[in-house]
């Protein structure tokens, strides 16, 4: 048991289980704005999960100052090309809530319901 | 109900799958191949002390030019949707308050002051445009909730974001013609690691991404402000 | 045991706790805002993996501009549930 207690560990399984959480939230609910809440949820689970896998015991931020030096610095940096990914992602996930929020409230103003099982016309 | 139960049992089973992401990783103890020519070659290809800087406005300078354009496309789109032609009434809604628009006038120069730093200094310190752009539009959220009536000028947001925008991939063409490719910083000197002016070209992309990010964030915000007065 | 990892433990914990709380919430505003505390704690828990530049991106994006976005629009559906 141990073994398992690192920072990595610790980060990979709190984003899995945001992950899980917001998924439970987004299938069961039927209340657009708690779906989209769901999501952030979700996004941010998602977010650490790819920041703790990118981490590595021991090793600081890839920025270079007078403690790192200049030498050898593929031993003392973490990984920053998933830090650079999720930089965009969490960018990304704000464009991408903030149309899902307009177009739910567009929804709202046409028919003054939230409920996501009222809205039949796109329905099969 | 009994779907809700079926969810659940779906979520343990995706949660037990998972969980082997933990018990049967290796630990890593090395950089792969990539990130360890990045964190090697950095400091004299690039000349940024900010490792992920480097990899987002340089290496992968194509990837943010596409991120950049879906927050435009994005911001777009909440202006489609939430436009309701032009009745607008009076609602006159609640003045605010004398603190806050007192402490407005205060904060907001102070506030588009730091967000300039972040993204000025991005190439040095933690930080840069899309960070320094969420600062900007936090001011111009303080002027809108001290001014709910006010009238924001759209002529200069926008063209803020259309200048930059356009500076952007102009800086991008000129690295085709000098032959060093697509946003490639060496268009300007690299300088010395660690200084204000150096990275070549990257505090200027930075700050044009940082001011393009600010005007599309703004724009957002104002927007959804607007609607608010709307009945 | 290291400090760092009792310090993750415990952000770990209030994540979860206030990511389930925000599925419970009767309002949706309290979900909103138990949202936001998810993102704000997650900031913190990027700063211990080493990443200050995303840890910057989440608290000023993810945390704030997010929850202020999401209030725009509660404020236009005024209900009793919202």
């Amino acid at each position: 048991m141990e073994q398992y207690l690192t920072l990595q560990n610790i980060g990979i399984a709190t984003g899995f289980a945001l992950i899980l959480i917001g998924l439970y939230g987004g299938l069961t609910n039927k209340n657009i704005l708690r779906i989209i809440v769901s999501f952030t949820i979700f996004n941010s689970g998602l977010n650490i999960v790819i920041v703790a896998l990118a981490y590595l015991k021991g090793r600081v931020a890839p920025i270079i100052d007078d403690t790192t030096g200049l030498d050898n610095l593929s031993q003392k940096f973490v990984d920053p090309v998933p830090q650079a990914l999720v930089l965009t992602a969490i960018v990304i996930g704000l464009g991408v809530t903030g149309v899902m929020l307009a177009y739910a409230l567009k929804m709202y103003q046409n028919k003054q319901t939230l409920n996501i099982n009222d809205f039949k016309e796109t329905k099969w | 109900m009994y779907k809700n139960i079926l969810i659940l049992a779906l979520l343990v089973g995706l949660g037990i799958l998972l969980s082997t992401a933990i018990t049967d990783r290796e630990e890593n103890t090395s950089l792969p191949e990539l990130p360890a020519y990045y964190a090697d070659n950095t400091a004299k290809e690039v000349g940024a002390a900010n490792m992920v800087t480097a990899v987002i406005v340089t290496y992968r300078g194509f990837d943010t030019l596409g991120e950049v354009t879906i927050l435009f496309v994005s911001a777009a789109l909440i202006a489609m949707f939430l436009k309701t032609g032009n009745r607008r009434k009076n609602r006159n809604p609640r003045p605010s308050s004398v603190i806050l628009s007192t402490a407005q006038k205060l904060l907001f120069p102070l506030i588009i002051l730091f967000g300039a730093y972040v993204f000025a200094n991005g190439h040095l310190t933690p930080g840069g445009g899309f960070q320094g752009g969420a600062i900007i539009a936090t001011a111009f959220l303080l002027w809108l909730m001290a001014n709910p009536e006010g009238e924001m000028r759209h002529g200069i947001l926008s063209s803020l974001e259309a200048f930059s925008g356009t500076f952007y991939v102009i800086i991008g063409v000129v690295g085709v013609i000098l032959g060093v490719g697509f946003l490639n910083n060496s268009i300007l000197p690299l300088g010395e690691l660690g200084r204000l002016f150096s990275a070549g070209a990257i505090p200027v992309i930075y700050s044009l991404i940082g001011l393009k990010v600010g005007a599309e964030l703004s724009n957002i915000l104002h927007h959804l402000n607007e609607v608010q007065n709307e009945e | 045991m290291d400090v760092n990892i009792i310090l993750a433990l415990f952000l770990a914990v209030i994540m979860i706790v206030v990511a389930v709380a925000a599925l419970m919430a009767k309002r949706v505003r309290t979900a909103v805002l138990a949202a936001g505390l998810v993102s704000l704690v997650a900031s913190i828990m990027f700063l211990l993996l080493a990443a200050p530049d995303v840890a910057m991106t989440e608290a000023a994006i993810g945390s704030g501009l997010t929850t202020i976005i999401f209030f725009y629009v509660l404020n236009k559906i005024r209900r009793s549930d919202v």
